[in-house]
């Protein structure tokens, strides 16, 4: 039978606010286990909860960049239950008003767009990071209190390589926003999976599993493969699927099942009277819309429309924010018509320089106006693109100028006829077979002819010149 | 007249005379202390204590006055462990914002806190780890609670004022049983901060004290706007002196028909008809009311109380601080820490309010509860619409016997049929000595005002105080 994989994601994600979300501590990663800590956030007797109007700020950021209705009110909710990382043994949530709803998060499947509905995007406080030692566990209250956005996607998505595009998008958009560093493998972006399998056609939902433990994009594009082929097999086999939660086994690729749900926890949500409803007015929502900066799709569109750039090009520049800013602006400077031949250089050797080096695009530290001297060497044929892009690796080495390297290397091309003349003639004489190839009308022969000509100038000759004068030649012989 | 003995305000003159100091202050109750605690057990730990001796403080109005604090209210340096056995050895890393306040007024605050019920739980301060306190008017007797602690050591003259906290009529009920003066102000006029919640939407923090001058004064230096508490409402204090005035002329106070029915112990009835007739012979005109969702306040109370309270009190598990019992297991420290730790009330309250929240029952309980506290509000609403305060009883009987009730939770719980409904409008409303019973018990007459117009209460409750002379008399100790 043919299966339809139905996956919806939840995603939360530490905010990069100055202070935790409901007390003054400052947030600051890597700092002495329970040094960033305070009575609120440790949940002591008598301490209270006081909104931090930033987190707030940040939440609302991401709702509306995710097309978000945001909620005029907004209040929050006590989830109880008891585990040694949430110091107050509830966690201060939102469950029934959440900040936003009905958003939506436009990726690419199958090299068409689909629009991938968000169901909710709420603000929460994190919980404390538990150390498991031999003799006892220990708690670092650090983490506690840290603003934490959870957004929730529709069962949307229809495998796994959409999950993870879907994952690479939320992040643009995020790093866009500045208000989550966005690293899996430090913890300020997590994402569990909901995946279930349907007979296609069939519109009713399958039993789901619920995968956690993953700590890239490319382990959750591995878990949800796996666990959909062992769903497949399961479902296949005959068996019933029983609604389970797995934990992802990076090394070795596997899920394991870690605990079977029997009913829905009981987490007795109810409003958090320890704060007020909070009302957020349209004053403050189009304040911060007006604060926005343009998104990535909106840049796509303007980078294709302004810069006649293809869309799977803008589409690579625009997706980190200030390597679209740095290309946006080597693309102003550049003095020709045509932008595409700056583009290229960016996508091409800019972008290879940057991934050898371990860097992006914008930390490159490439002079502009050195770069467009360069491409200008190249465009009026006075420099191979093979030489332009040792060239390129010398000046980013070095700091020097394109004009100096290619002076010192003395990689000028020869566009000088009579120059070019002397080592034609010689290379005619030395390969009087292919000359009359030519001569009988095969084409090679050509080629061959001027990649000789190109050896013996150390590829410093001009190859479109070098090829007129060889016909010119030989059909005036 | 010791020193002990004196009003606060009478002490504030006499200090500014330099006719008394702070310290011969403090001498005088601590020799109180010593001559009456064996029998009044109003103070906990007090051989933890080493005789107390005065602190610099600030020259300010409070300037070398004791203030007497209830063991539910943070204070810095010193033991507040809620009378519970789970809070055994905690000493807070930081004031309440009321202590605070009080330190920066110049005030001393006793070393030794106010005996209370577990958490709050309870009417007559007999739920507390330490035994209970004694009436001052009669040993055999409960003085009301959970304040019991702070309104026995007023009314004894083991302290000169005193704070508690009222979430159903825990500072009212027990001012009524000793004789004293009890405030409960309106709910977001105090804050919470430090105080250990027993329910959040319904706890306050007020003054007992000697008269109504020195609740007034109380009141002057600890209401007020607090950041840290997101609950406290920026709203100005008025000068309350001012509201001194000895005169009731024209006011009209509303007498509820509903507080005057069965079960009314029947010399409390004819004392509080006396009251009654003395503010109408001072020139208030008082008429009957109704306020028609009272009947339902006892039962909305102890859904939403105990719902709050459920959640409150899941902090202490003995994960960081307070008792740890011995075990092997996480699951097994958390059972046998909370089983060791708290009483038979606070797991009685414990499990009403997490059986209140519950999946499949918060509609029919919680939500409900909070829909009939809106009703009961719009009660008092209607009724301040024409009605400048409310008089009624503050408790249906005089201070009863020791252990007559402890068996009997739901007869206990209706010894606050008075208090309740206040702390569910979240209104003010102050107890004063109206009377005494024929075996000398003394008698509290209940006023009730609109929110925040504490001013109202001052001005009746000090114009009945200034033509009686109820609140002269001393128990015989």
């Amino acid at each position: 039978m043919k299966y339809q994989t139905v996956i919806g994601l939840e995603v939360h994600l530490q905010l990069k606010t100055k202070t935790k979300a409901f007390c003054g501590c400052a947030i600051d990663f890597g700092r002495e286990p329970n040094s960033s800590v305070c009575p609120v956030c440790l949940g002591f007797p008598g301490s209270l909860p006081v909104y931090n109007k930033e987190a707030l700020n940040y939440a609302i950021k991401v709702a509306l960049a995710l097309g978000c209705q945001v909620q005029e009110h907004t209040k929050f909710d006590r989830k109880n239950y008891f585990y040694p990382d949430l110091p107050k043994n509830y966690q201060i949530s939102q469950y029934d008003l959440p900040l936003s709803r009905y958003g939506f998060l436009d990726i690419t499947a199958d090299g068409k767009p689909k629009r991938i509905g968000i169901t909710r995007v709420h603000l929460e406080e994190d919980a404390g990071k538990l150390i498991h030692e031999t003799e006892a566990s220990l708690v670092d209250f650090n983490r506690a209190g840290i603003p934490l956005l959870e957004i929730v996607s529709e069962p949307d998505l229809n495998s796994a390589q959409e999950a993870f595009d879907y994952l690479t998008r939320l992040k643009t958009i995020i790093e866009y926003l500045d208000v989550s560093d966005c690293d899996m493998e430090k913890g300020s972006l997590r994402c569990d999976a909901n995946i279930s399998l349907r007979p296609e056609g069939i519109k009713e939902l399958g039993v789901k599993t619920e995968l956690k433990n993953m700590n890239s994009f490319k382990g959750v594009k591995d878990a949800l493969n796996f666990e959909a082929g062992r769903q497949a097999e399961l479902l296949e086999s005959g068996r019933a699927m029983e609604q389970d939660t797995r934990l992802w086994d990076a090394q070795k690729n596997i899920t394991v099942s870690m605990r079977t749900k029997e009913g829905a926890k009981d987490y007795r949500y109810f409003p958090d009277p320890d704060l007020t409803v909070f009302i957020i007015g349209q004053e403050m929502i189009s304040g911060i819309k007006d604060s926005l900066p343009e998104l990535p799709g909106l840049k796509l569109r303007r980078f294709v429309e302004e810069y006649s750039l293809s869309e799977y090009d803008a589409g690579i520049l625009v997706s980190y924010k200030k390597d679209a800013e740095f290309a946006e602006e080597c693309l102003k400077q550049y003095p020709g018509k045509d932008k595409k031949n700056m583009a290229n250089w960016l996508i091409g050797p800019l972008l290879s320089e940057a991934n050898t080096r371990n860097l992006s695009l914008h930390q490159l530290g490439v002079n502009i106006d050195e770069l467009t001297s360069l491409i200008g060497f190249v465009q009026r044929q006075e420099l191979s693109h093979l030489n332009a892009k040792s060239v390129l690796t010398q000046m980013l080495d070095s700091g020097r100028s394109a004009q100096e390297i290619i002076k010192e290397r003395n990689l000028l091309q020869i566009s000088d006829t009579a120059e070019l003349e002397q080592v034609i003639i010689a290379v005619i004489r030395e390969n009087e077979k292919s000359v009359n190839d030519l001569k009988n009308g095969k084409a090679n022969a050509l080629m061959f002819l001027v990649g000789q000509v190109m050896k013996k100038s150390s590829g410093k000759a001009n190859p479109k010149i070098v090829q007129e004068l060889i016909k010119r030649r030989i059909d005036n012989a | 007249m010791e020193l002990n003995q004196l009003t606060a305000h009478e002490l504030i003159d006499k200090l500014k005379d330099k006719q008394a100091n702070a310290s011969a202050v403090l001498d005088a109750i601590y020799s109180r202390i010593e001559k009456v605690e064996p029998s009044v057990k109003a103070y906990v730990r007090v051989n933890d204590v080493k005789k107390p001796v005065c602190n610099p403080q600030p020259d300010s109005l409070l300037k070398g006055l004791p203030i007497t604090i209830k063991d539910n209210i943070c204070t810095e340096g010193i033991n507040t462990e809620c009378c519970s056995k789970i809070l055994q050895g905690f000493r807070p890393p930081y004031d309440a914002t009321v202590i605070n306040k009080l330190k920066k007024s110049g005030a001393e605050i006793f070393p030794l806190k106010a005996n209370m019920d577990e958490f709050a739980f309870g009417s007559s301060t007999e739920n507390s780890r330490y035994g209970a306190t004694h009436n001052p008017w009669d040993l055999e007797s409960v003085p009301g609670g959970s304040s019991g602690g702070s309104a026995a050591s007023v009314a004894a003259d083991e302290a000169i004022w005193a704070l508690g906290s009222d979430t159903g009529g825990s500072i009212r009920q027990p001012a009524s049983f000793c004789g004293v003066v009890g405030l409960k102000p309106t709910y977001g006029r105090v804050s919470r901060y430090g105080l250990i919640a027993f329910a959040s939407s319904l706890d306050q923090i007020g003054p007992i004290t000697r008269d109504v001058r020195d609740s007034s004064i109380l009141s002057q230096v600890i209401f007020g706007y607090d950041p840290n508490d997101s609950t406290s409402v920026k709203q100005d204090v008025p000068d309350f002196s001012k509201s001194l005035t000895n005169d009731i002329r024209g006011l009209k106070v509303g007498i509820p028909g509903e507080y005057f029915v069965e079960g009314m112990d029947a010399e409390v009835k004819t004392i509080i008809e006396e009251a009654i007739n003395k503010l109408n012979s001072l020139g208030a005109v008082s008429q009957k009311v109704s306020l028609p969702h009272t009947e339902y306040a006892v039962p909305v109370y102890y859904i939403i109380a105990t719902a709050e309270a459920s959640s409150n009190l899941a902090r202490f598990d003995g994960v960081q601080y307070g008792w740890r019992a011995k075990s092997d297991n996480l699951i097994e420290m958390y059972k046998k820490t909370r089983g060791e730790g708290f009483g038979d009330e606070a797991k009685r309250r414990i499990i009403l309010g997490t059986f209140a929240l519950s999946h499949g029952y918060y509609d029919a309980y919680y939500l409900r509860a909070l829909k009939v506290r809106t009703l009961i509000k719009q009660d008092f609403d209607a009724v301040f619409k024409d009605f400048d305060c409310i008089v009624t009883p503050t408790s249906p009987t005089p201070a009863f016997k020791i252990g007559e009730k402890t068996q009997d939770p739901l007869k206990m719980y209706l010894s606050d049929i008075y208090t309740i409904s206040v702390n569910l409008a979240g209104i003010p409303a102050i107890s004063i000595p109206c009377g005494f019973t024929k075996k000398g018990l003394p008698v509290g007459l209940q006023i009730m005002a609109r929110p925040f117009d504490e001013a109202m209460l001052f001005r009746v409750a000090h114009t009945f105080e200034q033509n009686t002379d109820w609140h002269k008399s001393n128990p015989k100790l």
